[in-house]
């Protein structure tokens, strides 16, 4: 299970944080301040992986943005990793040639996006198709009644 | 991500002012928030953002409070303070916003409600029971979008009380025509099943179906409940085997739609779900493991492409293979993957291969040796995540042949290491080490040096405890055993001449105790020079209050003989002002003992000090005493939960929160998968007195020496034993030289390349000497004794009578005076219920009654005086009842405590509202017995006087009744009362009696009626709940209802209701406590649950339900 996804800058500003268990805020303050120096801190051409207390911290950097994410000692690392990409891959189809600044500005369609994708700390969604289509949806159908849906079963 | 344009925050003016840029299009820039962004990037300080963010957050509040603002700006806000908030910066006066956002906005407005909801609320928060309506609402909505929200915010934080109003509408949408809307469903019920597993057991059906739905989508979801579930109990999901072998079949032969792909792997995340799964269920089950040897294979065989998610499935497949019933040629192919990942270049597959050796290593060793030369380059890897690897692999292979170069790349790495967590860690893991395969004394004693000066405060406490235990107890031959503390008393000595100033306090703790006890065996060492040594480290600033009282017990140690009198004497002086009590009770105790050397050695026998200690532990030594005082006017003994009563109640100062002041300083309970028997210790502070320690002493704590561990931080430890021991299995041979080992190593390994230097062969001897090249896949471990070098003696070691209490561990007689009891400790478990149960545990009691030791004692001791007696008095006291109770049902009267003077029994009567004690004290005497008073208290009952005595006199022959209302503050199985009566003869001294009153919960049952309706509302509004299976009656005809008319006739339990196999059941706990039951028949038990709104009452309530069956 994940325990928290955060993105960040290299200058250690937070972008974007999601909590999938219950914190304390003087504990997430804690935990995104040892994330940013520890992660930034990384040489390059060092593993994604780090550990801290009982969680494992799987990192990578996409361009400027630093995706970290906490998860529980008996996950799988390699795919952690997956899940940020899919994540950067998700957020890209949205905004078509994603850039930090669309993260900056548009940051609530990310946590939108996230929220698709990840749920209760668990992967939900891997089809980037339906990921999308369930964003767009919102997005633009303000009113969509189970009886339209019946008519455009896609829509959805 | 190639096509992620690198644009970084140094080109953000230009982006902003051309619009035509790509991705810029979407910016809102014209927004307020993207005015806001871009003002706080164009500021250099911090300071000024502090400032701007402050003027933003006082608009916000300003516009959010407005009646004006429209439910759009109110987005716009909301998206504005989550920017803020994001910052860093308080914006709680939003909160109640954001709620009222997700409440009454449109779609769009209410998905910003919900997200600023998640994001700036926990689980916890208070206004969270606000949103509850709107979920309600939200997840009846015929909007998709407003019920797929709902979901979302439900799984991502929901007030686990409030789950029960939810639930059913969660449970609906299962059945939802939308496979988004199911798959949300069953993620949603997943959490609750994460935060209140209790809330949903009864729709574990529900989870077939979902496991079963048609969607792929869907069903992957519902794996993440079995794996929770499986890992639970994996017993319990052996017939899903099958099937999940056939989905993982479906989804690897790519049967699944092209949407489940990833990178063209098909659906790696529900393969690596299913693997996981397989693995649990087939883990030590030859059979189930049989039916998934051939996907697995097909697994590791498919799995062939160069990408991450491959090798992700690759390594849970190896996972798998390992951790099921072994079969030879997967074990082959799982190895040869292991080969590759160790081998690849990219680090985070190395990183990967490294942790699937250290995971199969246990098993097979063979593969550390065909690896070696990796690991050897993996220890010098410049990424010290990769080092730390390593030697988590290296922990795994240790034996006593490389224990030392193993150790000493440990403590290399812990001289960089910065990290706290891992410095812990891997301290421990050297004094596991250290304690296991030691080679010689010197090198044990430097070992465990580094560790205490490394590892500094933060080492765990037992690892401290455990040294001095096995220091103390010793070993098998006293030479040793004296060659060691020798040696350990010198390089102590050197510490402290060298400069102790930078020790950390568990070393100065460790150090002093050593010295005290062992620096006699040094015979060129005099008294006074160690004296001197330890009289500096009081003057040390850095020293802590504990450390000083350890100081002091040392010194109490050696003074014997009047080694260095004045110094001694100017210490204790000293310290006899202090403002600690620890300190001041320490010096006390130099002082006296100082002056008196015929004490001191009774008191500390330097030979005894393997001996076990006989505690009185009924302070009978104390009893002229204490019955001295008290005809000297002193106040009885009050024990302080009794004090602390009446402190409250005479609205003194609450003394509560300043309880726990005594310097508890190591007092943490660890169980760790250290060698050592778990170490509980209690400081210093706690030991000062023997009726504490007598109490602990002698009850029945857990024994945790000798008995096998099963059971360590990495699981089940069989197979990591019977690992680390197969290697020993060669392991008698001497150390091998380098070239020889090359040979052996050809044979089975890649042939060391060339290039490989020669110091990397010698290394690589060092490390890998011991692990047997021949030894085969070795699951079941074969197992030889190991030659531990450290192997603790049987506990028994100090007396072989039986009365030998479990204190037989080293303390040397004098256990009031000395913290001995941090070595003593691993006997003693303070939360053990026979203490916890209202003993007076104050330390500082001298004239304590103890209760516990006389109540028991009391019965014992003259039981056939007393049996026919009972009889008798039975029918000639119940005689005594009062008129208006002795028409009610009433227990046995049982006789609690008597001797010359006077007989006191009790019994319970049952009101319909209330139990009422009824006390008998008769005059046994031919005297007036006078100031005749009773005592009765209870840690969870309330007991009130509902009439006292009739008068403090009682004359000769004659019964005194005294009853008690019992109300219940906390439901507890029993209720244990305890009292005291007391009395004075005409020409005598004041006398007290303890006795004590035992009373099921079951005296306060009482039936509750209520409709199956009102049941209902009731069971949906608790949230104290447990459930069991309980055994039914034999009945051929109705079970249930044989059943139920037992625990009616028993507990008064009412019957509400039977529908076919169920059953509603109702009582409470004295008329304003409600407790239910569910019941239903299934597979040939009863599976009950009870719900409460009070704390531990179901429990309770449940463990009398089973007596009651049990009970013919």
């Amino acid at each position: 299970m994940m325990r928290f996804m955060l993105l960040f800058s290299r200058q250690g500003r937070l972008r974007l944080q999601k909590w999938f268990t219950a914190i304390s805020e003087r504990e997430k303050k804690k935990i995104i301040r040892e994330m940013t120096t520890m992660v930034l801190a990384r040489p390059p051409r060092t593993c994604n992986f780090l550990r801290w207390k009982d969680l494992k911290i799987v990192y990578k950097r996409y361009a400027s943005l630093y995706f970290c994410l906490g998860v529980e000692d008996e996950e799988n690392e390699l795919l952690a990793l997956e899940i940020i990409h899919r994540y950067v891959e998700l957020l890209d189809k949205y905004f078509g040639n994603v850039c930090e600044l669309d993260i900056i500005f548009n940051f609530e369609k990310a946590y939108f996006i996230l929220d698709e994708f990840l749920m209760g700390g668990e992967i939900q969604e891997t089809s980037k198709q339906i990921v999308n289509r369930a964003i767009e949806s919102s997005d633009m159908l303000q009113e969509v009644r189970c009886m339209k849906t019946h008519t455009h079963p896609t829509a959805f | 991500m190639s096509d992620v344009v690198e644009k970084t925050l140094t080109a953000l003016p230009s982006l902003l002012s051309l619009d035509s840029q790509p991705g810029s299009a979407k910016l809102s820039s014209s927004s307020k928030l993207g005015n806001l962004i871009r003002g706080i990037t164009e500021l250099t300080s911090k300071h000024e953002e502090e400032k701007l963010i402050q003027r933003e957050l006082l608009l916000i509040k300003e516009q959010v409070s407005s009646p004006n603002t429209t439910m759009r700006q109110m987005k716009e806000l909301m998206v504005r303070a989550i920017y803020c908030e994001m910052l860093g910066y308080g914006v709680s006066f939003s909160y109640i916003h954001a709620i009222k956002l997700a409440q009454q906005g449109n779609v769009l407005e209410k998905r910003v409600g919900y997200l600023a909801v998640s994001l700036f609320l926990n689980e916890g928060h208070e206004l969270l029971l606000l949103l509850v309506n709107t979920v309600l609402k939200d997840l009846q909505s015929t909007n998709l979008i407003e019920v797929c929200m709902a979901l979302t915010v439900v799984s991502q934080m929901f007030p686990k009380d409030m789950i029960p109003a939810i639930l059913p509408l969660v449970e609906e949408k299962l059945n939802h025509p939308k496979e988004i809307i199911r798959r949300k469903a069953v993620l949603a019920l997943y959490k609750f099943y994460l935060i209140a597993p209790n809330q949903v057991q009864h729709i574990h059906n529900k989870f077939r179906k979902a496991l079963c739905d048609k969607d792929p989508g869907v069903m992957s979801a519902s794996l993440h409940i079995y794996l929770q579930l499986i890992q639970e109990n994996p017993e319990g999901y052996k017939d899903l085997a099958p099937s999940f072998v056939t989905i993982l079949k479906q989804v690897v032969a790519g049967k699944l739609p092209m949407d489940f792909n990833y990178h063209s792997v098909p659906a790696p995340w529900l393969q690596i779900h299913l693997l996981r799964i397989l693995s649990l269920l087939g883990k030590s089950d030859q059979s189930t493991s049989e039916i998934m040897y051939e996907i697995l294979d097909e697994s590791l065989r498919r799995a062939e492409m160069n990408h991450n998610i491959t090798y992700a499935i690759l390594y849970e497949c190896v996972k798998c293979v390992y951790t099921i019933h072994p079969k030879s040629d997967l074990l082959e192919k799982a190895a040869k993957c292991i080969g590759n990942f160790v081998l690849s270049p990219k680090i985070n597959l190395k990183y990967l291969g490294l942790k699937a050796l250290t995971y199969v290593v246990q098993q097979d060793p063979k593969l550390a040796l065909q690896h070696q030369m990796t690991i050897i380059e993996c220890l010098d890897h410049p990424d010290l995540i990769i080092k730390r690897e390593t030697l988590e692999l290296l922990f795994r292979i240790t034996n006593e042949q490389n224990v030392t170069v193993i150790v000493e790349k440990m403590l290399d790495f812990l001289q960089i290491n910065k990290d706290d967590h891992t410095t812990i860690d891997l301290v421990g893991k050297v004094a596991e080490l250290a304690e296991k395969y030691a080679p010689d004394n010197e090198w044990f004693i430097e070992t465990m040096n580094t560790v205490f000066s490394v590892g500094g405060d933060l080492l765990q406490p037992d690892i401290p405890n455990s040294f001095l235990k096995l220091l103390s107890e010793g070993f098998d031959s006293v030479e040793e055993d004296k060659k060691l503390r020798l040696f350990a008393v010198n390089s102590y000595v050197s510490l402290l001449e060298g400069g102790p100033s930078k020790l950390p306090q568990r070393f100065l703790q460790v150090i002093c105790w050593v010295l005290g006890e062992f620096s006699h065996l040094r015979e060129d060492l005099e008294p006074d020079v160690v004296l001197r040594m330890l009289a500096k480290l009081l003057d040390m600033k850095s020293s802590s209050s504990e450390t000083k009282c350890w100081v002091l017990m040392a010194m109490t140690k050696l003074c014997s003989g009047g080694a260095a009198l004045a110094l001694v004497q100017d210490v204790s002086e000293t310290y006899s002002s202090s403002l600690d009590t620890m300190l001041r009770q320490r010096a006390q105790e130099l002082q006296i003992l100082s002056q008196d050397s015929k004490l001191q050695a009774k008191v500390l026998p330097r030979s005894a000090s393997m001996e076990p200690v006989e505690v009185d532990s009924s302070l009978s030594f104390l009893d002229g005493f204490v019955s001295e005082a008290l005809a000297a006017g002193a106040a009885p003994y009050k024990p302080p939960h009794q004090r602390q009563e009446e402190l409250s109640r005479s609205k003194a100062l609450n003394m509560e929160p300043y309880g726990l002041s005594l310097p508890i300083g190591m007092s943490s309970c660890s169980v760790t998968d250290r060698q050592s028997p778990t170490l509980l210790s209690i400081s210093s502070g706690l030991s000062g007195d023997s009726a504490d320690f007598s109490h602990k002493g002698s009850s029945a704590a857990l024994k945790l020496d000798g008995v096998k561990r099963l059971w360590g931080r990495d699981g089940y430890l069989a197979k990591k034993e019977a690992a680390e021991e197969a290697p020993q299995v060669e392991a008698a041979s001497p150390v091998r030289s380098p070239s020889q080992r090359g040979d052996t190593d050809g044979s089975v390994s890649q042939t060391p390349t060339p290039e490989c230097d020669q110091e990397k062969q010698q290394l690589a001897s060092s490390l890998f000497v011991g692990l047997a090249t021949q030894s085969s896949v070795c699951l079941m471990g074969k197992s030889e004794p190991t030659s531990q070098r450290f192997r603790r003696k049987p506990k028994a070691s100090g007396g072989s009578e039986p009365m030998s209490n479990p204190l037989a561990s080293p303390s040397d007689g004098a256990d009031n005076v000395l913290p001995q009891n941090l070595l003593d400790s691993s006997d003693l478990d303070v939360s053990s219920p026979e203490q916890t149960h209202g003993l007076p545990q104050d330390p500082d009691t001298p004239n304590g009654s103890c209760t516990a030791e006389e109540e028991s004692a009391d019965p014992m001791a003259e039981p056939s005086a007393h049996e026919d007696l009972d009889r008798s008095r039975d029918s000639c006291l119940s005689s005594h009842l009062p008129a208006e109770l002795s028409a009610l049902s009433h227990s046995e009267i049982t006789s609690l405590c008597s001797n010359q003077s006077l007989d006191v029994s009790a019994c319970h009567v049952q009101r319909e509202d209330s139990v009422v004690l009824v006390v008998f004290v008769s005059n046994r005497s031919d005297f007036c017995l006078q100031q005749m008073r009773l005592q009765v208290q209870s840690e969870e009952l309330e007991v009130s006087c509902a009439s006292d005595c009739p008068s403090e006199e009682l004359k000769s022959h004659s019964v005194a009744v005294c009853q008690y209302l019992l109300t219940v503050q906390r439901p507890s199985v029993h209720f244990d009362l305890s009292a005291t009566v007391s009395w004075q003869l005409p020409a005598g001294s004041p006398q007290t009696a303890p006795f004590s009153y035992k009373l099921p919960l079951t005296g306060f049952i009482r039936a509750l009626r209520l409709s199956t309706e009102e049941y209902g509302a009731m069971w949906l509004a608790y949230s104290h709940d447990t459930k069991l299976n309980l055994t039914l009656m034999d009945d051929d005809q109705d079970p249930l209802a044989a059943t139920l008319h037992v625990l009616k006739r028993k507990l008064q339990l009412h019957v509400v209701e039977i529908i076919g196999v169920e059953a509603i059941v109702a009582c409470c706990l004295q008329q304003d406590q409600p407790c239910l039951m569910h019941c239903r028949v299934h597979a040939g038990m009863l599976a009950v649950w009870l719900r409460s709104p009070v704390p531990d009452l179901p429990d309770c309530l449940l463990y009398h339900c089973q007596r009651a069956l049990q009970e013919p």
